[in-house]
């Protein structure tokens, strides 16, 4: 691991070029150059956020200044080390983390890695729920748009897509409570799941934390459908704010392909209107979509922060914003160094995914 | 013998130099749904702009201002007579905030926007003409933060700048950065793209020639040239400058109420209100984001479409020229959190 401080400048300096020309390099290579180029990324981050959270100070002054006297501080400080030179901090952190260790938190002293794996989880699900939601949403109406272009359904279309662009989840999530929460009464106001069936599904042998999935798994039917439930509010709030772009990007790269030759001579043949956007042309537009994705994972990410905080969901964001508040920054600093992790391993996937199905990325 | 007019083409140099604006320009260029989009979004982008200009006139009281002659504000007053969009929590008027918050709003967008595009113009043009060690080092830097959502990194940088809560200025200030590390990468990317491909043309090589110094060539050839885009990434980034500025206000690293009035902060403490019903607190702010940051957006993809020949168009004439550069991929490129 000790990758992790030797490799960057190396790779960087002597793989970019080649990533980018890599003139009859193979699929094994090139998924081998990507790889190595995952470490530079996570390395420049965890410096980033390293050194520019103690440029403003020490965790411990941030989170107890002024509630503790003077010396009582200072001794804190000691003893955790933060009066040591920077830079012997910087490379102890380094190798902590190479070792798998986040410290712990300032405010609840739990060990940062376990606070991680709680919340996780509940993060993956909203991810998972609101990528579906995206996808669902946003390939069928881009689809729409595209076959019926600079009509009034295309017109309606966009000004959607830019109206789930220009709402911030926490609005749009404000407002869908009001209406199906609050007002209706239809769906739960916020958090995971009732009390009972939490209590069933974190008692279950070996949980994945994923609650629907282990509803599944241990057949119970009634969690189940008080997890959906639950699941249905977030998921479309941040689910809309990807799908608005999957609906422009597939509108525009349908309206790509069918400009493109086969189409001409599938439309000759009288293939109808209908059966050139659903069969020929949409395939090859999905291409874009899974590369524009790895982006999105981390747009996501992002929005699923401000999505727990506005539905009360006990995720890595929903603590972020807790933390946050709480001064408690050696926790954010273990929350966003995990998240730059997640998006640079995502963003290593879908290119592999993309290289896969397209040959042409790769050169 | 009178030679017949000849119609001058729009962008011709020689047409006169009000309607060679980026705008007007594109305004003349529009038709149809397109030129809709682009009224749409210039009226509300307007709006937004005169609203924040003449907040002192058209609020009917301070942002800050909970009492006046008769008394004390009452507190989670629905809309209507003496406060017409109702009254927060907290005792302040929800109408009076929400136009004092356009102020916030565009004091953020011009101190971000104007960082970065120094900063990321600069970087670009040097990283691309001069290239080698400095480039490669630049470019895995720019990557890494792009790649980043960019709430966090405005988050980090909240943290650094402020600790979290500071006064009017200082919290301008302090949103303005954090939003501004996460739009340098994108001028960096444009610029030096550009500047990569403008470095090969001839119009550079013969200014070597002619002996013009680096700096030169860097601030009148190319800079010129590769500042085209410029107007739509300005667009898209004020709109994300809103996004990003209320998410920071959402999570509580705002700006303090009593020192600026501001929509995400507002949103934050409508939160505990809807559970109750309460809906005026939340709605106004939220619609005054969605508005501002729609009419930019409009105005932004209005632009593209109309700087690319292949989009401006009512139908492409059954051209087989592969995929159009899509608006959506470089508003998803600008675009984050």
């Amino acid at each position: 691991m000790t990758t992790l401080i030797d490799a960057p400048p190396t790779d960087a300096d002597g793989l970019l070029p080649a990533a980018k020309k890599s003139s009859g390099g193979g699929l094994g290579q090139y998924i081998l150059i990507r790889f190595l180029l995952i470490f530079p990324t996570i390395f420049i981050l965890v410096t980033m956020v390293f050194f520019l959270m103690r440029i403003t100070g020490d965790p411990i002054t941030a989170a107890m200044g002024g509630r503790l006297p003077e010396d009582q501080l200072q001794e804190r400080i000691q003893a955790a080390g933060y009066d040591r030179p920077i830079l012997v901090q910087y490379f102890e952190y380094l190798g902590q983390l190479a070792t798998g260790n986040f410290g712990r938190t300032l405010t609840d002293n739990r060990a940062v890695v376990e606070m991680l794996s709680t919340y996780g989880s509940a993060t993956l699900e909203l991810s998972i729920n609101a990528l579906l939601v995206a996808l669902l949403v946003g390939i069928p109406l881009g689809m729409v748009a595209a076959h019926r272009r600079d009509k009034a359904p295309d017109a309606v279309l966009r000004v959607f897509a830019i109206l789930c662009y220009a709402t911030p989840v926490f609005f749009a999530g404000m407002l869908l409570k009001l209406t199906f929460s609050v007002w209706l009464g239809w769906l739960p106001v916020a958090g995971r799941a009732r009390t009972s069936s939490e209590l069933a599904l974190t008692s279950l042998a070996a949980p994945t934390g994923i609650y629907w999935l282990d509803a599944l798994r241990s057949g119970n039917m009634a969690a189940l459908g008080d997890v959906m439930a639950h699941a249905v509010l977030p998921a479309v709030a941040l689910g809309l704010l990807t799908a608005g772009i999957f609906l422009r990007l597939v509108r525009t790269n349908v309206i790509g392909t069918l400009g493109r030759d086969y189409i001409e001579a599938g439309r000759s043949r009288g293939v109808s209107e209908y059966r050139l956007v659903t069969k020929h042309a949409y395939k090859p537009a999905l291409i874009p979509i899974i590369t524009v994705m790895g982006l999105q994972i981390a747009v996501m990410l992002g929005g699923a922060v401000l999505t727990e905080k506005t539905f009360e969901w006990k995720g890595l964001g929903f603590q972020l914003a807790n933390y946050l508040t709480a001064r408690d920054f050696v926790a954010v600093q273990g929350i966003v160094v995990l998240l730059a992790i997640i998006v640079a391993l995502t963003n290593f996937i879908v290119d592999i995914i993309a290289a896969l199905i397209d040959p042409r990325v790769r050169y | 013998m009178s030679i017949p007019a000849v119609p001058v083409p729009m962008e011709s140099p020689r047409a006169p130099w009000y309607r060679r604006l980026p705008v007007i320009s594109h305004f003349n260029k529009s038709v149809g749904l397109q030129r809709g989009m682009l009224v749409a979004g210039l009226v509300l982008t307007g709006l937004f702009v005169l609203t924040a200009l003449f907040a002192p006139l058209l609020a009917p009281y301070g942002f800050a201002q909970l009492s006046d002659a008769d008394g004390n504000f009452p507190t989670q007053q629905a809309p209507g007579g003496k406060h017409l969009l109702g009254t927060t929590v907290g005792g302040y008027d929800v109408l009076s905030r929400v136009i004092w918050g356009a102020q916030t709003a565009i004091l953020v967008i011009v101190v971000a926007v104007a960082m970065s595009i120094v900063v990321g113009v600069v970087l670009g043009l040097l990283s691309g003409y001069l290239g080698g060690w400095l480039d490669r080092i630049l470019v895995v830097i720019a990557d890494a933060v792009y790649a980043f959502p960019s709430l966090l990194v405005a988050i980090v940088m909240a943290i650094v700048i402020s600790g979290g809560q500071s006064s009017l200025i200082g919290g301008i200030f302090a949103a303005g950065t954090a939003i501004t590390l996460v739009f340098i990468p994108q001028y960096f990317r444009v610029i030096r793209a550009e500047t990569v491909r403008l470095k090969a043309e001839p119009f550079v090589e013969s200014a070597k020639v002619v002996g013009a110094s680096n700096i030169r060539i860097m601030s009148r050839h190319i800079y010129r040239n590769a500042t085209r885009t410029l107007p739509l990434i300005f667009t898209l980034n004020a709109s994300e400058a809103i996004l990003t500025l209320a998410g920071l206000g959402f999570l509580g690293f705002g700006i303090e109420p009593s020192s600026a009035a501001e929509w995400g902060f507002d949103l934050n403490k409508a939160l505990a209100d809807t559970t109750s019903g309460i809906w005026w607190t939340g709605l106004f702010p939220g619609l005054a984001i969605v508005l501002t940051v729609v009419g930019l957006t409009l105005v932004g993809e209005s632009i593209n479409d109309l700087n690319d020949p292949r989009l401006r168009g009512r139908k492409s004439t059954g051209s087989s020229s592969p995929a159009p550069v899509d608006s959506a991929a470089i508003a998803t490129e600008v675009r984050a959190s």
